[in-house]
């Protein structure tokens, strides 16, 4: 009886679709995974040359194509390691075994005698003039995995654990092309849409006179229903129209986001669907002390550095697209559900973009070139958007309020622990029913998909996180999803975990500080895990925490802890930081237990990276609204600057588990509460609204 | 009619034909002269992405009418290194892993270059506000410092052998 194949493998079992051998010395990796600058490639080449005895340069990996690859839905939710790299990891010991025993056969032993050295077949540990490529022609990779071949044990681990310089990053230190926005096809033209206002709004009048004058040259209008786009030979004057068309085109029934609907608080009052999760309702908790507390987070932008860029070309009835977007198998079952094309006439190859941290704007750009293409057969079309474009018109991460119930025992730790949240949709990617942006321009526009969130066997959207991983009797989530946005809401890193997380450490240290415990004591005293109380320990020990001044000096320090999705890395920060008019960030520090770590340094620089943004989600960064998103540019959206970063120390823990947890968003929670605490700390006063602006700084002051 | 311009791009001397002067130096860059190195980020000169040195000094070109630069010496992250003969910073940048997704690197390493040409013992201060006019938005910041350091330190000790 074998055991059962690991999901992306039982989805994918064709051998073939995970490797091949096609010249003597080189092993090609086909994974479903794509980079998006968190350096999975590199992590499943690493995997690959230690589970196939390979060196690391004898790889080249190949990724997101519906042609060749695997499809493993999305590369989100820091899965790839711990669900797709376990995947990648039993197909190759499949095709090992399956050339072990034909080299046993040529050689006429018995395949136990057998091993492998950077892809050369020993007997006995003598070579036998047979490798992986000698033997590749007789080797029938055109079948299902059966898990029958055995996965090598982390002792046995050469090139996973120690850390590998990134197969990406030499073209991008030396500026060679490395990115979608490089690519150029013959004949290519270049294209700007000009921006449907919201669903449902109709072009009135275009003064295409206009819009010529301002690009300065030859371009062409494409229309089909109220979708406009301006194409051209020149990306100059292509840039110049599309940026002047928003004048120049005039709309009807446009509905835009207004300054009152910009705060998180305006979802309370908001048609919903209710959902509750966890314990039932507590009993009458009379003679209970009591702990009610509600926290705020608005609206949030991806802000990719790079705007999104899509690359389509429709020829002899195929359509071909080129996109950074993060499942390139579900955008091609969306091209095919909202532009009427059978799936089997399209094929969606990946292409590097810039960070993207969930669900931006490369998913619709790729259909804006698309739809293009489909009115240009056989011209190859570029769309990339414009700045403005991309802050407007990119899915938000919702704005979510959580308010904290808790019921506390005699010793003032919490018995009974309420979650409530009202959030929209985390989760309106193409493979989720979301539509394509200019897909509702159409003169048949797709429906809008039925209400709905990630389901809870995916970690949830906005109740990730929602229930505390500590010690308590009785635990609850109610998630109010409210239906109505003033703007398209969608994935962002973590998606609900940052602003429960957020929520219920700072509400366990103001329970803390209630009980008059110390904040990681308090912890320590209602954590059983021991994985959690590791990182906790390791993380106070890191930063000298029982030196704790008092509070209301002006300099804090906080601690946070989270596990993400209560199912992935463990994650523990510490944060030093000083308040005067505004706050400024000395140190952070982290512990984390991943599991199993492939790429240490890969892992460090991914929890770095979290912690610095989700520094800059606290400090800085809403979106407004204003007749429209009035968040349009790095000036009207700052971000975190190098002046601006703190000292960060990073240590991992347990990384020779048997299991990798998911990392790439383990800190963002932690590293929000930790400001938070700090901040209250400092001040000697709680702010409990993001983004920790001066203005509410100086309010609090005053209040205090 | 075309006009043309005239101006030397990595040391070597170029001649473009364009219809707008207006046209952005980036552009001509990347789509004229096939040198993809200099990244669009924003057009506005607010993130830079497309840093280059204009006579040595550092500035953004997204936005920079290319008959600006007429006469010019115009130096790009191409005109920095090879992977066979690396520029320090170049050197440093793949010994720290400094990057995540990379699409900022270029414009920071060419405002870094600038920044040691002027200044080679730098604090971390005077790196921060050196950069402080590029955006990374991985989070990258303290590794892409530390290689800016670790590049000063093999510049100097250059010049001192």
């Amino acid at each position: 009886m074998n055991a059962p194949l690991p999901g992306p493998l039982a989805d994918n079992p064709r051998l073939d679709r995970w490797v091949a051998f096609p010249t003597p010395g080189t092993v090609t990796i086909l994974t479903g995974r794509v980079e998006i600058g968190q350096g999975v490639l590199t992590a499943m080449a690493q995997i690959a040359a230690d589970e196939l005895d390979v060196a690391l340069e004898r790889i080249d990996i190949y990724s997101g194509d519906t042609e060749a690859t695997p499809n493993e839905g999305y590369t989100a939710g820091s899965q790839s390691i711990q669900f797709g790299g376990v995947a990648l990891r039993q197909a190759l010991a499949d095709v090992r075994a399956l050339f072990l025993s034909q080299a046993a056969q040529v050689l006429g032993c018995e395949a136990g005698e057998l091993s492998v050295h950077d892809g050369q077949i020993l007997r006995g540990g003598a070579p036998t003039a047979q490798d992986y490529w000698t033997l590749a022609g007789s080797v029938n990779l055109a079948v299902d995995a059966t898990g029958t071949g055995r996965r090598k044990a982390v002792s046995a681990f050469k090139t996973i654990g120690a850390s590998a310089a990134r197969l990406d990053l030499p073209n991008k230190v030396f500026g060679a092309p490395a990115f979608i926005h490089d690519m150029t096809l013959p004949g290519m033209v270049h294209a700007r849409v000009v921006r449907q206002p919201n669903r449902g709004a109709s072009i009135a009048s275009i003064d295409e006179a206009a819009i010529k004058r301002a690009a300065k040259g030859a371009i062409e209008f494409v229309r089909t229903g109220d979708f406009l786009a301006v194409i051209g030979d020149d990306e100059t004057t292509v840039e110049w129209a599309g940026a002047a068309a928003n004048n120049h085109v005039a709309w009807q029934n446009v509905e835009a986001p207004a300054a009152s609907q910009q705060e998180a608080t305006w979802l309370l009052q908001r048609p919903a669907i209710d959902r509750p999760f966890g314990a039932p309702a507590s009993a009458d908790p009379q003679g209970k002390e009591r702990f009610e507390a509600t926290y705020t987070r608005g609206y949030l932008a991806h802000a990719s550095i790079s705007p999104s860029c899509g690359l389509a070309l429709f020829k002899d009835g195929r359509l071909t697209v080129w996109t950074h977007c993060q499942g390139v198998f579900p955008l091609r079952a969306a091209l095919a559900r909202e532009l009427g094309i059978a799936a089997d006439k399209i094929s969606v190859h990946h292409v590097q973009g810039s960070g993207c941290y969930g669900h931006n704007g490369a998913d619709d750009a790729a259909a804006d070139a698309a739809i293009i293409a489909l009115q240009k057969p056989g011209v190859p079309i570029r769309v990339r958007w414009r700045r403005e474009e991309e802050f407007v018109f990119e899915p938000k991460t919702p704005a979510m309020v959580v308010k904290v119930r808790a019921l506390l025992d005699e010793s003032g730790k919490p018995s009974d622990w309420t979650q409530e949240i009202w959030s929209p949709t985390h989760n309106l990617r193409p493979g989720a029913g979301g539509n394509l942006l200019g897909a509702l321009a159409l003169p048949n526009p797709p429906a809008a998909p039925p209400p709905g969130d990630v389901p809870e066997a995916n970690g949830g959207g906005a109740t990730r996180n929602g229930e505390p991983l500590y010690a308590i009797p009785a635990k609850r989530i109610l998630h109010h999803l409210v239906t109505e946005t003033p703007v398209r809401t969608s994935a962002l890193r973590g998606l609900g975990a940052m602003p429960n997380v957020f929520a219920l450490e700072c509400a366990i240290d103001e329970l803390a500080e209630r009980a008059g415990i110390d904040p990681v004591a308090y912890r320590l005293s209602i954590t059983s895990d021991p994985r959690a109380r590791a990182v906790i320990e390791k993380v106070s020990a890191m930063a000298t925490w029982d030196a704790q001044a008092p509070a209301g000096t002006g300099v804090g320090r906080g601690i946070a802890f989270a596990r993400y999705k209560n199912k992935a890395a463990y994650s523990a920060v510490v944060v030093e930081l000083q308040v005067e008019e505004e706050i400024r960030l000395r140190h952070v520090w982290c512990a984390t237990d991943a599991g199993l770590v492939v790429n240490p340094d890969g892992a460090i620089n991914q929890l770095e990276g979290g912690i610095i943004q989700s520094a800059s989600w606290v400090l800085k960064e809403q979106v407004r609204f204003d007749s429209g998103v009035a968040s349009f540019d790095w000036e009207t959206y700052p971000v975190l600057k190098f002046s601006e970063v703190p000292e960060i120390d990073v240590e991992l823990i347990n990384t020779r588990d048997e299991v990798p947890l998911g990392v790439g968003e383990a800190t963002a929670g932690p590293t929000a509460a930790a400001i938070g605490n700090a901040v209250s700390h400092a001040l000697g006063a709680r702010i409990r609204d993001l983004p920790l602006t001066r203005e509410r700084i100086m309010a609090t002051l005053l209040q205090s | 009619m075309p006009q043309t311009f005239q101006f030397t791009v990595n040391g070597k001397a170029v001649t473009v034909a364009l219809d707008n002067e207006e046209t952005p130096l980036i552009n001509v860059l990347r789509n004229e002269l096939g040198l993809m190195g200099t990244r669009f980020g924003c057009g506005l000169e607010q993130c830079g992405c497309c840093m280059v040195l204009i006579d040595g000094a550092p500035e953004k070109c997204c936005a920079k009418p290319v008959y600006s630069v007429a006469g010019k010496s115009v130096t790009t992250i191409e005109g920095l290194g090879t992977p066979e003969r690396p520029h320090p910073l170049q050197q440093a940048f793949l010994d720290e892993q400094a990057g995540q997704c990379g699409y900022c690197l270029s414009g920071i390493i060419v405002s870094a270059k600038a920044l040691l040409d002027s200044n080679p013992s730098p604090t971390r201060a005077e790196i921060a506000a050196a950069l402080d006019g590029n955006i990374c938005r991985c989070g990258s910041h303290n590794r892409i410092m530390r290689a800016v350091e670790k590049a000063a330190a093999v510049i100097r000790a250059g010049a001192q052998s």
